[in-house]
């Protein structure tokens, strides 16, 4: 379990993170999301003592990380892909690591075998692509079979099979009764992996839900009518807490009444209904809405013309 | 904001299935040892450092003409026109020490320069055993190694100084402790190297700073007023390093145990500056 609490980061006058309080549970994947430049992977390493927070507290299993006498058992974790000496091959990379646990040698070719390393085992770690890295990345976080496993973009640069295999890697980890948290600023990928997500921009804690709320929410229960008599149709359907837009001549966006009440609405009043149409809005853009306020480097062109389609 | 729902149940965390060791000071050396030794880098520099070190000894002492002592090549103790067999010999010394230094910063700043350094700190959180472990493998290979060198420069080089005035052997008053002075000196700058590169954390910056202190800090000293000069001079890192494995003592100069003592000094007090980083700045 990653306990973390009020912890505060700061680079001279810039706040990096903010804080921030969340736990990451045993049993569950926790999605940690965020805009580039919000803070998580400043987050993630002072989980693992990397950085040390300028205030509150992060901890692992009930201790800082550094307090632990067998830090990789506790926490395995996947930083910036390159925490790794291009000269030397994934299996001493490994076997380096392995020393400083007295972790034997049958276990590092248990994760290499694991993470489909087995034959560049002997290659120099400078000749690998960035998937293979990402791997081997992978293979030194589960090195230590520790009880939380913390990744900071695990898929980045992975194929659709890399990303296949971590994500039925991290639910089978979880499964198994360990924390796991991943992290990226891609809320699509995230929600097929998480069960809880915990969404930051600039630092600050912006949610902390499960997926399912999330979704759920992001249904926003707009519906798109269209009819030729919007004049009555839009009378007919006004009250408190309903808002009614309109784009075309013919078409109306309403949001406070469900599919279900519009269209016994319509067939009530004798309102011929050409389509009636629940807007699922896509978890990204509510995702977008979400932390629009807190986006570190802003496009504004690009995001508008994203957000409008 | 959005609600957090509790989840009921959270299953027990998973025993390990592998066998927990602490992380202890020696798992780190082993770690750091096979670090070392996994790298091509290390071994080309290794073998540079013994290579110049063998090369320049044996090619000194093979074209020593005592006709030509006034135009000679200068010791490495700096007191030129007054050369013996182990000055000649010890003529790759700072060659090989340039090699030895970089192969210190190479191992601690390589690891910052790569990210490295990442997955060393997450593997060894309490920090301070990874300095100890880099300074403790790379002090006794450097010592080993650069020692049997210099007794091979001098052994090479011997049949060229066969017949002169100053031809010696090794059973000779001093030969052998100039000799192993050389290695310990070596083995000292590697461990600079390491500390440097652990202050400094980038390898170009370490190397720069090493070149520095050891090469152009006595000659900047030379434009001190002279008795500032005289005084100071002994204390620089090289000059008390050189003193280490002199065979004769020039005036000034400090006696190989306190030349040792003082070298010695600069290296922990560089050690020290290292740790205090390594502690207290984020990686």
């Amino acid at each position: 379990m990653i306990e973390v609490r009020q912890l505060t980061k700061r680079y001279g006058d810039k706040t990096v993170v903010d804080n921030l309080s969340f736990t990451a549970k045993a049993g569950e994947v926790t999605g940690f999301l965020g805009p580039n430049g919000a803070g998580k992977s400043t987050t993630m390493r002072m989980v693992v003592g990397l950085d040390s927070p300028t205030d509150g507290s992060v901890t692992v299993n009930g201790h800082t990380y550094a307090r632990h006498s067998a830090p990789l058992h506790e926490v395995g974790a996947l930083l910036e892909a390159k925490s790794v000496h291009p000269g030397r091959t994934a299996l001493n990379h490994l076997m380096a690591l392995a020393y400083t646990h007295g972790i034997a040698r049958s276990r590092v070719d248990e994760v290499i075998e694991l993470a489909g390393l087995t034959s560049v085992a002997g290659k120099r770690v400078g000749a690998f692509s960035l998937g293979m890295g990402q791997r081997l990345g992978i293979a030194a976080a589960l090195l230590g079979d520790p009880s939380i496993v913390m990744l900071d973009e695990p898929v980045n640069g992975l194929d659709p099979e890399g990303v296949l295999w971590v994500r039925n890697l991290l639910r089978q980890l979880a499964d198994e009764g360990r924390a796991v948290m991943l992290s990226s600023h891609l809320m699509s990928e995230t929600a097929q992996i998480a069960d809880h997500l915990v969404i930051i921009g600039r630092g600050r804690l912006l949610a902390d839900t499960t997926v399912d709320d999330f979704t759920r929410d992001a249904g926003s229960g707009a519906v798109k009518v269209a009819t030729a008599d919007t004049a009555k149709l839009r009378s007919l359907l006004v009250g408190p807490d309903v808002t009614i837009t309109s784009s075309s001549a013919e078409e109306l966006m309403v949001r406070g009444r469900d599919a279900r009440e519009i269209g016994a609405i319509a067939a009530e009043h004798g309102v011929a209904l050409y389509e009636l149409t629940p807007q699922a809005a896509s978890l990204e853009s509510a995702f977008m809405d979400l932390t629009r306020d807190s986006v570190e480097y802003q496009s504004a062109p690009a995001g508008a013309a994203r957000k409008a389609a | 904001m959005m609600t957090v729902t509790d989840l009921s149940t959270t299953p027990a965390p998973a025993p390990p299935r592998t066998t927990v060791h602490k992380v202890t000071g020696p798992r780190v050396l082993r770690s750091e040892w096979a670090k070392f030794w996994s790298l091509r880098s290390s071994w080309i520099t290794l073998g540079v450092a013994v290579f110049l070190l063998i090369l320049f000894g044996t090619i000194a002492s093979h074209t020593y003409s005592p006709d030509a002592v006034a135009g000679g090549r200068p010791g490495p103790g700096g007191d030129s026109g007054d050369s013996d067999a182990v000055s000649l010999a010890l003529t790759g010394v700072t060659f090989a020490s340039l090699a030895m230094g970089v192969l210190g910063v190479l191992l601690s700043a390589g690891e910052y320069t790569t990210g490295m350094i990442r997955s060393t700190l997450t593997a060894v959180p309490r920090r301070l055993p990874v300095l100890w472990a880099k300074a403790a493998v790379i002090g006794p290979v450097a010592l080993v190694l650069t020692a049997v060198g210099a007794l091979a420069a001098f052994e090479f080089g011997a049949p060229g100084l066969d017949g002169t005035d100053i031809a010696l052997s090794l059973g000779d008053d001093g030969v052998l402790r100039s000799l192993a002075g050389a290695g310990l000196y070596l083995a000292l700058v590697a461990v600079f190297g390491v500390a440097l590169g652990m202050l400094i954390r980038s390898s170009a910056g370490a190397i720069a700073a090493l070149v520095g202190i050891l090469l152009i800090l006595p000659g900047l000293a030379s434009l001190l007023p002279d008795s500032w000069n005289d005084t100071l001079s002994p204390y620089f890192p090289s000059n008390a390093g050189q003193a280490v494995y002199a065979l004769h003592q020039s005036s000034g100069s400090l006696s190989p145990g306190a030349g040792l003592a003082v070298f010695a000094g600069w290296v922990a007090l560089a050690l020290v500056g290292a740790a205090g980083r390594l502690i207290s700045t984020d990686a």
